[in-house]
């Protein structure tokens, strides 16, 4: 049992924690341990890879890596993207309110950094960008604000993998993130958690999508974490934009996770899809889904499935529909549940044992459609299926 | 290949099979007419060892095994298969992977899916959105690549059009080898209402099962068009 079990407040949880910058950090790549690398590519981050356009690492408050080769797409750490824009001013702190909570506050004080990723006009990329928010050392509190803009025309496929050293178990994240989809651009954003077990996580996100730009959202959680709590917002604003959110969350025993998305369709003629697949080892779940309807012919869905494989967990779906018009097609299904014992006879029928049909069954519940994944980062999140399965 | 010795089964409580005897040798395809409810499910899906068919008397041997008590998948491995009258649909599993599962790693189930033109179902997931024909025909298809030497077939021809009653027909055909006539070590017993599997398949011997009793057996051919005639009752007195 952990101190942090009696948390009660925001505020206090804010307390448990050591600012990352009194924390030591590094200076080069090459101080990296071969255990950090492992871990860092288990996160769909890959330092030697060569399809990847760009790295940005941070660990604790220090920026030790961040490049890009490619012309037209900048990347920077914040801090110097605010001296360079004279503060960003039409992008930062624009989507989200910094008095929204103590967590915002806390970032809005004391940023230790972040990235700012910006595609130029009609830039288009090939392979993703990755990013790697990383905690290095026990009971550090990283304050992280991210801004991410696709002009016009342009498409880009940020990985962010936010992981913590092989051997530590405690931290607090905070991250702001403001994501900015210009009109007919296109922005991949797919985010890998890979936490400690007291590991606090308190991300705050807002994307919004100009006309016929498209966002598309992967998120996948597959280790304990000691408490996540996140709620993406991403408005459509012009007429016939898209988003679509992902999320692929599994829950041990010990982790409380808390987490959702919310689409509100602005715009005529615009999409929205959320899909998310949660499976509690006796963890404890939060499945949210909210879409908001606010303009006629818009079209949305929300699908949440439950897998409780622990005996001790919890799994609350809370899916919303909210319609402010009437020409709106908004729907939703959500269902939780153990694996249903026909699926395992029907396998088992065909010569496997009860062990290889769950897994087979568990593989196949998790196996959501991620749009743009490179294969070693697929691979890797297969393995961690089979992991986290067998090690039940 | 099987022999069933006075099987009495129990589900939910109820007693359904009632001293069952049968006897299937090597390469051979017996049939199994019978009303709803009368049993023959249940006799398939005891012989497969499924939970919830509560064996209270008798035995079931294949190839020389007693199998009464064995596990579901250790009879699957030991040669029996069956095809699934409406089967759970398996979500994110693409009907490719199960193939290969069935075959135990290997690609000839794929390779039968291209040669029976069933290629654009492959990345599919397993039963989702599948019509009755084309659940049959994914059956069948994990059938032969787990290549059972007993197969057991529940209303084969159930939802399938004409058109492709050739095709289920000529995969029960390679089942069972029927191409081989010296030599063939498959068996198959398969359970049929309407017959037509008949003009596909054919089989050796045939049985009716009233009331959870095996009450007639005989050529198969004969059997059918007797019930077509006179109805089940008329087997109570078995004329052959």
């Amino acid at each position: 049992m952990s101190v942090l079990d009696h948390i009660k407040s925001d505020e206090e949880l804010l307390k448990k924690f050591r600012p990352a910058d009194q924390a030591q950090t590094i200076e080069d790549l090459s101080e990296l341990d071969q255990d950090e690398l492992v871990r860092l590519k288990k996160t769909g981050v890959d330092l030697d890879a060569k399809n990847r356009l760009g790295t940005f690492l941070q660990t604790n408050c220090g920026v030790v890596a961040c490049s890009c080769d490619v012309q037209g797409i900048e990347m920077l750490p914040i801090t110097e993207a605010l001296k360079k824009y004279d503060g960003l001013s039409e992008y930062y702190w624009r989507l989200i309110d910094p008095d929204k909570d103590a967590f915002t506050r806390e970032a809005k004080e004391h940023l230790d950094n972040g990235y700012f990723i910006r595609a130029k006009r009609g830039q288009k990329v090939v392979y993703p960008l990755q990013a790697c928010l990383y905690i290095r050392n026990d009971d550090v509190a990283q304050r992280v604000h991210n801004i991410v803009v696709a002009e016009e025309g342009s498409e880009l496929h940020i990985i962010t993998g936010c992981t913590t050293h092989p051997h530590l178990t405690s931290g607090l994240h905070i991250g702001i993130s403001e994501f900015y989809v210009k009109k007919g651009a296109k922005l991949i954003f797919t985010m890998v958690h890979n936490w400690a077990e007291e590991v606090y996580v308190r991300p705050r996100t807002a994307i919004v999508v100009e006309e016929e730009g498209t966002f598309l959202s992967n998120y996948v959680s597959l280790k304990g974490v000691k408490s996540v709590q996140s709620f993406p917002t991403c408005i459509l604003k012009g007429k016939g934009a898209i988003a679509r959110f992902n999320s692929v969350i599994v829950a041990p025993k010990g982790s409380c996770i808390d987490t959702g998305s919310r689409i509100v369709l602005e715009a005529p003629e615009t999409r929205g899809e959320i899909i998310s697949r949660t499976i509690s080892y006796g963890g404890y779940i939060v499945a949210r889904g909210h879409l908001v309807g606010k303009a006629p012919d818009i079209k949305a869905h929300l699908e949440c499935q439950g897998l409780m494989l622990g005996q001790r967990g919890v799994i609350h779906a809370i899916p919303e529909l909210e319609a402010h018009v009437p020409d709106v097609d908004m729907s939703h299904e959500a269902a939780v549940g153990k694996i249903a014992k026909e699926e395992i006879e029907y396998l088992m029928a065909r010569g496997l044992s009860e062990e290889d049909a769950t897994s087979t069954i568990v593989r196949g519940f998790l196996n959501v459609k991620i749009e743009g994944l490179p294969k070693e980062l697929d691979d890797e999140l297969q393995k961690a299926v089979e992991e986290c399965h067998k090690g039940m | 290949m099987l022999h069933i010795e006075d099987l009495w089964v129990d589900v939910h409580g109820k007693e359904v099979l009632k001293g069952i005897d049968l006897y299937i040798g090597k390469g051979e395809t017996h049939c199994l007419f019978g009303r709803n409810g009368s049993g023959k499910t249940t006799l398939l899906m005891t012989i497969m060892g499924f939970d919830g068919y509560q064996v209270k008397h008798g035995k079931i041997i294949f190839k020389g095994e007693d199998i009464t008590h064995m596990p579901l998948n250790e009879r699957a491995r030991l040669g029996l298969g069956l095809s699934f009258q409406r089967p759970p649909t398996l979500r994110g599993v693409k009907l490719r992977d199960m193939l290969k599962l069935c075959g135990n790693g290997s690609n000839k189930g794929v390779q039968l899916a291209i040669e029976y033109g069933f290629e654009s179902f492959l990345d599919r997931e397993v039963n989702l959105g599948f019509s009755g024909g084309e659940i049959k025909k994914s059956e069948l298809l994990q059938l032969l690549s787990q290549n059972p030497d007993l197969t057991l077939l529940d209303e084969p021809e159930s939802g399938v059009d004409v058109e492709n009653l050739n095709v289920i027909g000529d995969m029960i055909r390679r089942l069972l080898e029927k191409d081989k006539h010296r030599n063939r070590t498959k068996s198959g017993l398969i359970i049929t209402h309407t017959g037509f599997i008949l003009n596909y398949v054919t089989a050796d011997k045939g049985h009716v099962m009233l009331d959870g009793r095996l009450v007639c057996h005989g050529n198969p051919i004969d059997i059918f068009e007797r019930i077509q005639q006179n109805g089940y009752e008329e087997c109570a007195k078995c004329q052959f």
